[in-house]
This record gives structure tokens, sequence and C-alpha cells, in this order.
């Protein structure tokens, strides 16, 4: 029972603040282009007025596209229930390791793609075709970033490489690796770009452009989510952190503080990132995942010489 | 002196369990699949066909003596034959028939070449009897063996680039029978390399296994990104079985590579893993085929270019087609999943009992593997949301009815099955572990592979973990959440209204995405190996005035063009050549025969 309610406390955690991330990138890359921007709580809004708003449905679309939100956010919910972020021996490893991670993206992404297509907009196919492709040749390099970590550390199980100290040259790289994907899987610059609807370059946007109301809501809950798991994800090959061993409050809000100041530093380098570079065409979205395969082969070389 | 002994061995009874779990629904399936679609003689002809088809499968993968081995071989491969020309009408079927048949001789070749290599040690072709006298053969002599024995099972398997035959012969025949060459009569094969390599010959060098592993990381990206490009489904679902083939050899392959640097424990996990997704496969393949199979039924085609919005008038085939896709593109809590997970495990636990550069190679290979998966997920969002979703393209599509009972029953069993699959992993595995046990001749009683009734543990003390029943709960449970908070918010207001058309009219089935658009980006990615090409033509009314343009998209079967087509003409001239010593003269011939017996006298006293 207690490790059920830590977990839906986790669960409330991502539900809770991954919009509030996301809001947070948002500002900081409006302050960097020197505008004042949306308020930092804009997500929230935006959520809140999707969630009182009547829905429309297309015509054409069937039981795929009305049940699809409902996969979606339960493939990143069942993700953020697996990896370790309030509770270091989570119940969940049980479930599944890192590589179950994959499948269970994968399973999310299936399914939106299915109800873009349901619609029988032109839209959502280019989306759902694009989307498709991008992400198969995502996750070769995601394998490899695991592959490497599960060298250093002898196991895909989250929970138990979270509770490691370990920073080497592998990881870095790993973790560098491990951005580049999460730049593809989360639809920001270069490879897609929230912020536009514009048809030539839309990739996850053009997916749910069907979509409205409280099925859109959970949709952009369940990506919200999506990238608060990755940033927790690249934060622990990082900047590896285990449990404290509490002394006193002060030690315990310290390092709570620097448990959170690291999606803080990563949430800005996504941003940084995001402002330096351009959008990319589609098929160089292809060179930028080779890169990012190259690092997971470099993170495993770097591995396998033990640096 | 011919044993006709038959083995009953783990390895034998699980093959067999595979025919009999896909031929039962696929032989009820053909009831009503076959009424009305040929004339009842030949209904009568091809249920006594299937009959035999599936009694020589289970010959092949029972008999004890390696010359019934060959003839249920052969009857298999003819059977399955006449089964692909049944439709004699269309020429195409004809020219699949051909191809099969040459092909699949070419490999019989090989077996029979290394089954005479085999005898000429043992002096028998009792199975037992090779067995105790290959590991005295010489290295040389094993290692042809080997690579007959490959070539000889990989052309019936389809491993690349022996795989021309595969998508021609399956998708010509009736769809039932498609579903058991898919599911089961490949699957063979895979018993045959274990059955000959690992049970008779052993395995001893780790070349063996590096070069499979090679051979099969090569067949599973060749045979996904080929069905990619398909818009004839049931091409498109052999092509996918050439990938899947791929994936258990990458099992298979493992197994060989750590049975030969001594790993008995990770060789029975990766033959597990590879045996896994041989089951899984025969069951979502075979079930995917029998839903083509409805869906030609229904409409008449199997070009998914004329389909679309099946999914509102056939809407159980449609969720037993949704199931099989998402079986087979790996995902949870699906079968597919499940063993594509094990594989993957196999490949990462393997790499910490090597060192340097083979690590590289399993870390690589397994990242090829992710792939596959990953392009084997596009596809079949292509196949299914293309076939089912969106408006109709076509008026076969917009008149389509649901199928018969029997039809559904025989998919509503393998989709159970896919199920019960996925759940039951850690009984599945504990069973599996015996098969491998049998077939490489490991005591596997102390191997654990599970923490507990639902947990599936590859190694113990190595914490990873994979509980399908919890993770199905799971899902089950925080989607009913996400429904739960869709619902907080008062009931589903829903207003039913047009696409969205950027302000045109009504939108229409031509405004939709096609499976070619679809598969589009992966054209242009892997262009490389695709070569596509382009036709246009413009048709003009006058000089002036162009009324249409038309335009085609082709991509270049590079294997054919580039290796079979060389041969094919190669033995044609050469055949040509050979033409000059038989000009037809009766004395000649007779000359020719005096002088060979000569010959032979000659060779009979001197050698």
């Amino acid at each position: 029972m207690m490790k059920i309610s830590q977990i839906l406390l986790q669960l409330i955690l991502f539900i809770g603040f991954a919009p509030l991330l996301s809001g947070f990138i948002a500002k900081i890359k409006n302050n960097l282009r020197m505008r004042k921007g949306q308020s930092i709580l804009q997500p929230y809004y935006n959520l809140a007025k999707l969630f009182a708003k009547e829905e429309v449905v297309s015509e054409t679309a069937s039981w795929i596209f009305r049940a699809a939100p409902f996969v979606v956010i339960a493939a990143s919910l069942t993700a953020a229930s697996l990896i370790p972020v309030l509770i270091f021996t989570n119940p969940m490893r049980y479930a599944g390791d890192f590589l179950v991670l994959i499948f269970i993206f994968s399973l999310g992404r299936f399914f939106l793609a299915l109800a873009a297509l349901d619609s029988g907009s032109a839209f959502g196919g280019m989306g759902a075709s694009r989307e498709m492709f991008i992400s198969s040749l995502v996750e070769p390099a995601l394998c490899l970033v695991i592959f490497s970590v599960f060298l250093q550390f002898s196991s895909t199980d989250i929970s138990a490489f979270s509770a490691m100290h370990a920073l080497s040259a592998s990881s870095l790289v790993a973790a560098i690796a491990l951005l580049l994907v999460t730049i593809t899987e989360t639809s920001r610059v270069p490879i897609d770009n929230q912020e536009t609807h514009l048809e030539l370059t839309m990739i996850h946007e053009a997916m749910v452009l069907e979509y409205s109301g409280r099925r859109l809501a959970l949709l952009e809950m369940a990506s919200y989510i999506k990238q608060m798991i990755f940033f927790f994800l690249i934060a622990q090959i990082i900047f590896p952190i285990a449990l404290p061993e509490f002394v006193n409050l002060g030690q315990l809000g310290f390092w709570i503080l620097w448990y959170f100041t690291r999606i803080i530093i990563i949430a800005i380098i996504t941003a940084l990132v995001e402002i330096s570079v351009a959008k990319m065409r589609l098929f160089r979205a292809v060179d930028f995942l080779a890169f990012a395969f190259v690092l997971g082969i470099i993170a495993t070389v770097c591995a396998i010489i033990g640096v | 002196m011919l044993n006709l002994n038959l083995l009953f061995d783990p390895l034998s009874l699980f093959f067999l369990c595979v025919i009999v779990i896909v031929s039962l629904p696929s032989a009820i399936y053909s009831f009503s699949y076959l009424k009305g679609e040929y004339p009842p003689a030949k209904i009568t002809l091809s249920s006594l066909l299937l009959a035999i088809f599936i009694l020589s499968m289970a010959a092949v993968v029972t008999v004890g003596n390696a010359l019934i081995f060959l003839v249920a071989w052969e009857i298999m491969s003819l059977v399955s034959y006449f089964l692909v020309i049944l439709d004699t009408k269309h020429e195409k079927s004809v020219q699949a028939g051909m191809i099969y048949i040459v092909m699949t001789h070419i490999g019989t070749a090989f077996l029979i070449a290394a089954f005479m290599m085999m005898y000429k040690f043992a002096h028998s072709f009792d199975f037992l009897a090779i067995k105790s006298v290959c590991q005295a053969m010489p290295v040389q002599e094993r290692n042809l063996v080997f690579l007959f024995l490959l070539i000889g099972f990989g052309t019936k398997a389809g491993i690349v680039p022996l795989h021309i035959w595969l998508p021609y012969a399956h998708p010509q025949a009736p769809s039932h029978i498609s579903s058991i060459m898919s599911g089961v009569m490949i699957k063979t094969a895979i018993y045959g390399i274990i059955r000959f390599i690992f049970f008779i010959l052993g395995v001893n060098v780790p070349w063996w296994g590096i070069f499979v592993l090679v051979l099969a990381v090569i067949t599973c990206l060749v045979g996904i990104i080929y069905a990619l490009m398909e818009r004839d489904i049931k091409r498109l679902l052999a092509y996918s079985s050439i990938e899947n083939i791929g994936i258990i050899l990458l099992g298979v392959g493992l197994a060989m590579f750590f049975l030969s640097i001594n790993l008995p424990y990770l060789a029975v996990f990766s033959m597990i893993a590879g045996m896994y997704h041989l089951v899984n496969h025969a069951i979502f393949k075979g079930l995917l085929f029998l839903c083509a199979g409805s869906v030609y039924k229904a409409t008449g085609t199997r070009d998914i270019e004329k389909l679309g919005g099946l999914i509102k008038r056939m809407p159980q085939t449609a969720v037993y087609f949704l199931i099989g896709a998402m079986a087979i593109s790996a995902l949870p809590p699906f079968n597919g999943f499940v063993s594509e997970w094990l594989t993957l495990q196999a490949f990462f636990l393997g790499a910490l009992h090597v060192t340097g550069g083979a690590r590289l190679f399993l870390g690589i290979s397994a990242a090829l593997l992710a792939l596959t998966s990953g392009l084997a997920a596009a596809c079949f969002v292509k196949a299914f949301g293309i076939t089912f979703l969106a408006q109709p393209r076509s008026r076969y599509a917009k008149e389509a009815k649901e199928v018969s009972l029997s039809m559904r029953i025989g998919m509503l069993f393998l989709s159970c099955l896919i199920v019960v699959f996925a759940l039951g992993a850690v009984l599945i595995m504990k069973l599996l572990a015996r098969v491998a046990a049998t077939a490489m001749n490991i005591d596997t009683s102390s191997m654990i592979f599970s923490l507990n009734n639902f947990t599936l543990s590859p190694q113990a003390g190595n914490a990873t973990y994979l509980s399908v029943p919890l993770l199905a709960l799971v899902l089950f449970v925080l989607g009913a959440i996400g429904f739960f908070i869709y619902r907080l918010f008062g009931r589903e207001k829903v207003k039913i209204y047009q696409t969205w058309g950027c302000g045109y009219y009504k939108l229409g089935s031509r405004n939709e995405y096609t499976a070619t658009a679809f598969s589009k980006p992966f054209r242009i990615a892997f262009s490389f190996f695709l070569l596509p090409y382009r036709k246009t033509q413009k048709i003009r009314e006058s000089f002036y005035h162009v009324k249409s343009f038309a335009y085609e998209t082709y991509t270049t079967p590079v294997f054919k063009k580039y290796i079979y087509k060389p041969v094919i003409a190669l033995v044609f001239k050469s055949a040509k050549f050979m033409r000059r010593i038989q000009p037809g003269s009766i004395h000649l011939y007779l000359g020719y025969i005096f002088v060979t017996l000569l010959l032979l006298i000659i060779f009979m006293y001197k050698f």
C-alpha cells in the first residue's frame, strides 16, 4: 500500500510539474530572444482552457481516434512510474527496465500515428509518416545509449543504475546522445517545432491537428510528461545522484535543491540548443540522428575501454 | 536399413505444437474463405492438399532419419508449390510457383550434399548415428557441412539474399495457406538449422555464430525496408516474415556464438529468445495473413491504396488486425514485445561476458534490432492505417462487409493466443528451456529465468525484470486514470464535424495520405539501397494543353537485378553453349554413350 501511494505521489509530481517545465523552457527561450514572452504558467492556462472546451471529432474518424489519447497518456504515465524519481527502490522495477521504456513510448506513438491517419486529413498522414520515420531512426541511438549505460552498471534496471555514483566520459557522451534523442522525441528545434503550425514543417503538431478540447489536453499532458521523463533520465546519467544519508535538515534541503537544479540545468541547455540552431529539413534529420547514433557508439567504446 | 522411428523429444514436440496452433485456425478459416472463391472440385482438392501439407510438415519435424527427412521435406515443398499455383487462372501464380520451385530445389540440393557428406562419415542416415560421429569430422568438412546446411535451410527460411521466392510465393497462395506458409513452413527451416547444426553437428567455432548474426541483421533490415515500400498487403506481410526470420535467427545465432565460447547459460537464454519469437511470429503472422485474407475476401483487392475505412465496415477483422499489428510491432503488452525484449537482453547480457570488439559488435547489432523494430512499427502503422482507417478509397472498400463466422473464429483464436503468450511469459520460458536443453544438450534444470510466476528475470543477481502482467495492469489502470481525469470535467461533449480541409469543401478520399506517400521518407532515406526511380508522362490533348500527368514511382529490386539476373543469364548462356554437343544426331549420341562406357571401364580398373 505504501509503495502504491509512493508511485501515485510520483505520478502526481509528474502531472503537476511537467507543464511547468515546458513553461519554463518557453520562458527562457523568450527571454534569450529579448522578448517578454508568455507566463511560465502558460501551459497550465492552456490545459485549463482545453479541459473546459467542447470537442470536435471528425466524422470520418473511428474509435481509434477517440481511444488514442487514453492510450498515449497511459503509456506516458506508465513510463513515468517506471523511473525512480521520488523512490529509489521503485517497486515498479519488477514491471520493466530501461529497455521497456523504448517499447512503451513506441506504444503511445503507434496509436497517435494511427489516430492521425484516422481523420483522413492529409496533414495527419504527413505527420504520422514523418513521426514514424524520425522515431524509427531514434531507436538505434537510444538503444546504444542504454547499452553504454548498461556496460557501466551491468544492469538495465533504472533503479539500479540510478543508485550508483559515477560520472565517466562514457556517461557524458551517452547523456549528450540522449539529449539529442530527447530533442527529437519532444519535437523541438532542429527536428520539429512546437511553436508553429506551418504545414511544411510540422510533425507532432500535424498529428494532433484534428484534436481539440479535453482529448488534446490529454495529449499535451502526455508529451509534457514524456519530456520530463527524458530530462530525469539525462540527469540521472550525467549528474548521478544517490539517496542521501540524512544528517540534518539542511543537508536534506541541499540534496532536494540539487536534485531539481539538475533538471533546470538540462532545461536551460535544451532551450539554448533550441534558440541557437535553425530547424532542419526533414531529411537532414537523418544526419542529426546519425550523429546521435555515432555518439552512442562513442559512448559504448568509452564504456568498453572503461573511461 | 531404414529406421522409421519418430522422434518425440521436446524440440520436435515444440515444433509440432507450433504447426498445430497455426494450422488449426487456418483450417477452420478455410471453410468459408474458399467458398465462392473456387469451383467445388478445386475446394476439395485444396483441402486434401492442405491435409497433406500439414502432415508433411509434422513429418519433417518428427522423423529421426535424414533420408526420410528429405522425403518429407520434398513432399512439403511440392505440396506447397501446388497450393501456391492453385489460382491457375492468374499468370502471376504460375510465375510465383516457378520461382518458388526452382529456389526450393536449389536449397534441397545443398541439403542433399550436406547429408551425403555426413553419410560419408556415419555410414547411416540415422540422426543419432550421425550425431555420434560428427565430432570426429575434420574441421574443413564441418565448416562445409555447416555452410551447405545454412544455404539449404536458409533458402526455405528466406534468409537474405536467398529470400527472393518468398515475397512472390507466399502472397499468391490462398490466404489460409499463406498463413501456414509464413507462420509455420518457413519455421521448419529453423527446425532444420537447430536439429542439424546444434543437435547433430554441434557448434564449436565462434565464426558460425557471428556469420549467422550478420546474416540475421541484414535479413531483418532488408525485409522490413522492402515491407515498408510494399502496397500489396500480402506481399507486405511476406516481406515482414523475412524480417521476423531475421529476428529469430538473431536469437539462434547468439546461441551459436555463446555456445562456441562456452557460455551455456547465455546460449540457452538466447535460444529461448529465438524460439519464443518463432512461436510468437507463427501466431501473429498467421493472424495477420488471415486478416489480410478477410480483407481480400470482402473487397477483392490486396492493394492497400484502394482500401481504407474498413474499420467501420469490418469492425471485428479490424480489431484482430490491430492486435496482430501491435504484436508484430513489439508493443507492450503483447507477445512480440516479450520476445524482442528477451532478444535485446540476450545481446546485452552477452556483452558482459565478452570483451573489446565483440562487445561493440553485440551493441551495434542490438541497436540495429531496435531500428528494425522501429521500422516495423512504421510499417504496420501504414498497413493498418491505410487499410482500415479514414475514408474508403474505392468502391470495393466502400461496399465491404464483415466476413463470416468461421473466418472470425480462426482470427479470434489466434488473437487470444497473442494475449496468452504475452501474459504467460514465465511459463513459456520454462517450457522453452527444455527445448533449448534438448537442442544443445545442456542441463538447464539449474537455470532460472524468472523471479516468480509473473516476473521474468534474465539473470539472477542482475536486477533486471520484466513482468508483463504487471505492466499490462499498470497500463490499464493508468489509462483508466487518464479517463478519470477526462471525466473529472463532466461528461464527454463531442461535436461531430468534417475534417478540417483548409477552408475548402468537404474532403474526399482523394485528399487522404496514401501508402506510397507514407513510405516516401523511408524511400528517400534508404535510397542508397532501394534505388528509387520514377516515370512521368504528360498526356496531351494537343501541343498546348496537357490534359493529365501520369506519375509512377518504383524501387529497384536490387537482389533480383544485380544477383539473380546475371546468374540466370549465365545459366542460359552456358546452356546455349552446351547445346552445341547436342545436334540431334542419334549416331553421335550413341557415340557419347560408348565413350562414356569406355571411360567408366578405364576408371573402374585404373583407380
